[in-house]
């Protein structure tokens, strides 16, 4: 390694981004602009479910009943967005998507009742999206079970009151909020975007636009021309994960129990990797066009879908949970959420913190290689 | 027509010449479908789960068997103090854990209320949310068997008959594989078309097409058929495999969901043209192209995060994406059996974006060329 050879590379690397302002621009305020924008728009909470409403009995008591759906308290869940009059609209209504569930409470239902019997209400549930579909079935049985209580506590007075008080505690999100988990997710998932796309770009586009051959008649090793290309990248990308982490804080509250020391290292280690990971992708192929095909294809889908982002990894088929091992998503999400909300260190995610480590050398070592091949 | 014909054939040979390209366009996206397919879950199924037992009653040992037997929890253990239980929710060992203090066995039998601690690792919200959410049901659940136990045999209250449709067994699969579909096909066709244009202007073979008498709306066209080609290949291959290896039903009509993914995959190669028109490098067409296109269409259109959860502004921004109105064909067609009478206004708006988008695309290339 020869620092003076070295920096004219960095200089002129710096030089021509900066010619290019919109992609300067781009790399570093575009990740704090998107994790502010999705910050604000992303939501996984189940509420406020158009509800139809079918009731063919049209007494008091069935109207008392339906009305248990839309009290101050599971308004928050359900909403009547339709009054049914006809069954045959009830279809409609949820192949349409209009109504997420139709309540149906059928002719005979206060008369039932009245002989002492248990009437049945029909609960048609849209299944599509089934998440959403199986917590909305949790608050309708949880509707139905808190009147037969009201009943029996009306018929026994205090021997029929909830026997066991249930305490949920949620640790390090009390209020639950979407936005803590999201928050850590979206800057693992904007960063490596951000840091790959740079990147994937710059030796390809060497090649294809014919400078390449200026930089094989050089005297820089591989290694250095690595360095001299990647650093410029990489202070960039630094700067974006100031940003994008301030407005993390600032603006979505987001905690920060643990220490900025082990935050900052294990966020370095990720960006190296990122960087090389675009490194590689860049000199494994011929054309810009290839390259842009590959960094997408690599990146986007499935950093977004196999890093415990949203869908958890534990729940993933064996084979699929090898795979998440080459993302490095995985890693730094573990170590983000551990350092920011649960305030813990190394004795929480060492393994990670290596297991990066690795990836990170795999992939700057492969695209040393990779490059020597190119400029040999 | 013939200048069409000519680009096209043109477009073809050099999509010959680069075979790499080629492969990784046909074979990627079926790799993605798989690999994502299997991976994309939320059927929260198996939460780690850790009990501290501090009662050691029978009452305790019937909630706790109740925890296991309903399937949604998987034991990692009996921790012996709350220490261990707060060492296992900090690794993250479990997602939640159930603590019964002492003396509830005892509080039942006396009939005073008897708490009992639920405690979840919130920084996980798919875990915590569905995990509280099934812990209570089973709490309610205990709870009412021990009234009815205390006060009567006579079954009082209403009977929930609860049916869910189109997705019985509300697996997520059925409507995560059909997002996927639609998001790889997205990624194609945009890689497909928005470095093309650029990349004559970087190379510098733009300035040819200039001077030659091809119209716009003919260069417009001849990039878009043999590209549409390919994305017309790679989706029905893909929706075999979503049929036969997912197991997905496909209760509509076929030519229906062929057809209006037709226009899909027009619009997103209109937008990517577009994309290819309005850069000057390669390498901005590359970034507005993830950031502007792809990302929004990815975490905007319902594919996980509801659109009706959004705030009212991005709601509306969620209106051009087309990706939103095809969700709501795929999944309706796919899943629902839907048809043109249900689908037609999402029909609609897919067709104005895919219009607008090759439109605008031409009329950018227009402005250059003069």
């Amino acid at each position: 390694m020869n620092g003076s050879r070295i920096r004219p590379v960095i200089i002129k690397e710096f030089r021509q981004i900066r010619r290019d302002r919109r992609t300067l621009g781009v790399l570093v305020l575009v990740p704090a602009f998107l994790l502010i924008m999705y910050g604000y728009a992303l939501n996984l909470d189940v509420q406020h479910m158009p509800t139809g409403v079918y009731d063919a009995d049209r007494t008091p008591a069935s109207r008392a009943f339906i009305e248990r759906f839309f009290t101050s308290e599971t308004s928050e869940f359900f909403y009547r967005s339709h009054t049914v009059t006809h069954p045959s609209e009830i279809e409609t209504l949820l192949m349409s998507g209009e109504a997420a569930l139709v309540l149906v409470v059928p002719a005979g239902f206060s008369e039932t009742r009245r002989r002492g019997e248990r009437p049945q209400v029909q609960v048609l549930v849209d299944g599509v999206m089934s998440s959403t579909a199986s917590t909305a079935i949790g608050y309708v049985e949880g509707v139905f079970r808190q009147e037969t209580i009201e009943i029996l506590q009306r018929q026994y007075g205090r021997n029929a009151s909830l026997p066991v008080v249930f305490e949920p505690r949620v640790w390090y999100n009390p209020e639950m909020r979407s936005a803590l988990f999201l928050i850590p997710g979206l800057i693992a998932f904007i960063l490596m975007i951000i840091t790959v796309v740079a990147t994937s770009l710059s030796i390809v586009r060497e090649r294809e636009l014919g400078s390449m051959e200026q930089l094989m008649v050089s005297p820089l090793t591989p290694g250095e021309m690595i360095l001299g290309k990647l650093t410029p990248y990489a202070l960039i990308s630094m700067a974006a994960t100031v940003l994008v982490l301030a407005a993390g804080g600032l603006l979505f509250d987001m905690p920060m129990r643990g220490s900025y020391a082990l935050l900052a290292l294990a966020t370095f280690i990720y960006l190296l990797g990122a960087l090389g990971l675009g490194l590689v992708v860049s000199t494994m192929v011929k054309s810009q066009e290839v390259a842009f095909l590959l960094a997408s294809l690599i990146t986007l889908l499935p950093t977004f879908i196999l890093s415990g982002f949203v869908f958890p990894i534990s729940n993933m088929p064996v084979v699929i949970q090898a795979v998440t091992y080459v993302v490095p998503a995985r890693y730094f999400l573990t170590m983000l959420r551990g350092i920011m909300l649960k305030g813990v260190g190394l004795e929480a995610f060492g393994r990670e913190l290596f297991l990066l480590t690795v990836f990170a050398g795999a992939m700057l070592g492969i695209g040393a290689l990779r490059l020597k091949k190119i400029l040999g | 027509m013939r200048s069409v014909l000519n680009i096209v054939v043109k477009e073809l040979l050099q999509l010959r010449r680069d075979p790499v390209r080629l492969r990784l366009m046909l074979v990627l996206p079926v790799i993605q479908l798989i690999l994502l397919g299997y991976a994309a879950n939320l059927d929260v199924k198996k939460i780690p789960l850790i009990v501290h037992d501090a009662d050691r009653s029978a009452a305790g040992r019937d909630l706790t068997g109740r925890f296991l037997a309903s399937g949604y929890f998987e034991l990692r253990g009996f921790a012996e103090g709350p220490d261990e239980v707060d060492r296992a929710v900090s690794r993250g060992s479990a997602s939640l854990a159930l603590v019964i203090p002492r003396g509830f066995g005892s509080d039942l039998l006396a009939r005073r209320p008897a708490s009992l601690q639920v405690i979840a690792d919130g920084s996980d919200a798919t875990f915590a949310g569905r995990g509280l959410n099934y812990a209570g049901m089973i709490v309610r659940e205990f709870s009412t068997d021990v009234v009815l136990r205390r006060t009567t045999l006579e079954p009082a209250g209403v009977d929930a008959r609860i049916r869910v449709w189109y997705n019985p067994e509300l697996d997520s699969r059925w409507f995560l594989v059909p997002g996927i579909l639609a998001l790889v096909l997205m990624v194609v066709s945009l890689i497909g078309t928005a470095m093309t244009l650029v990349r004559e202007k970087e190379i510098g073979t733009m300035e040819q097409l200039i001077v030659t008498p091809i119209r716009p709306v003919h260069l417009i066209l001849g990039k878009l058929i043999p590209n549409a080609g390919i994305g017309m290949f790679v989706i029905s291959v893909v929706l075999i495999l979503v049929h036969l290896l997912f197991r997905i039903p496909i209760e509509g009509s076929l030519t229906l969901l062929l057809g209006l993914s037709f226009v899909f995959l027009v619009s997103m190669q209109g937008i990517g043209l577009f994309v290819s028109t309005a850069s000057r490098t390669q390498q901005q067409a590359m970034m507005s192209a993830i950031f502007f296109v792809m990302l929004p269409m990815l975490l905007l259109s319902g594919f996980v995060f509801p659109i009706e959860n959004m705030p009212e502004v991005i709601q509306g921004i969620t209106y051009i994406i087309p990706l939103r109105y095809y969700f709501v064909i795929l999944r309706g067609i796919l899943l629902k059996g839907a048809g043109m009478a249900v689908l037609w206004d999402e029909s609609l708006a897919l067709t104005v974006c895919a219009v607008a988008a090759v439109g605008l695309s031409v009329w950018r290339l227009r402005k250059r060329t003069r």
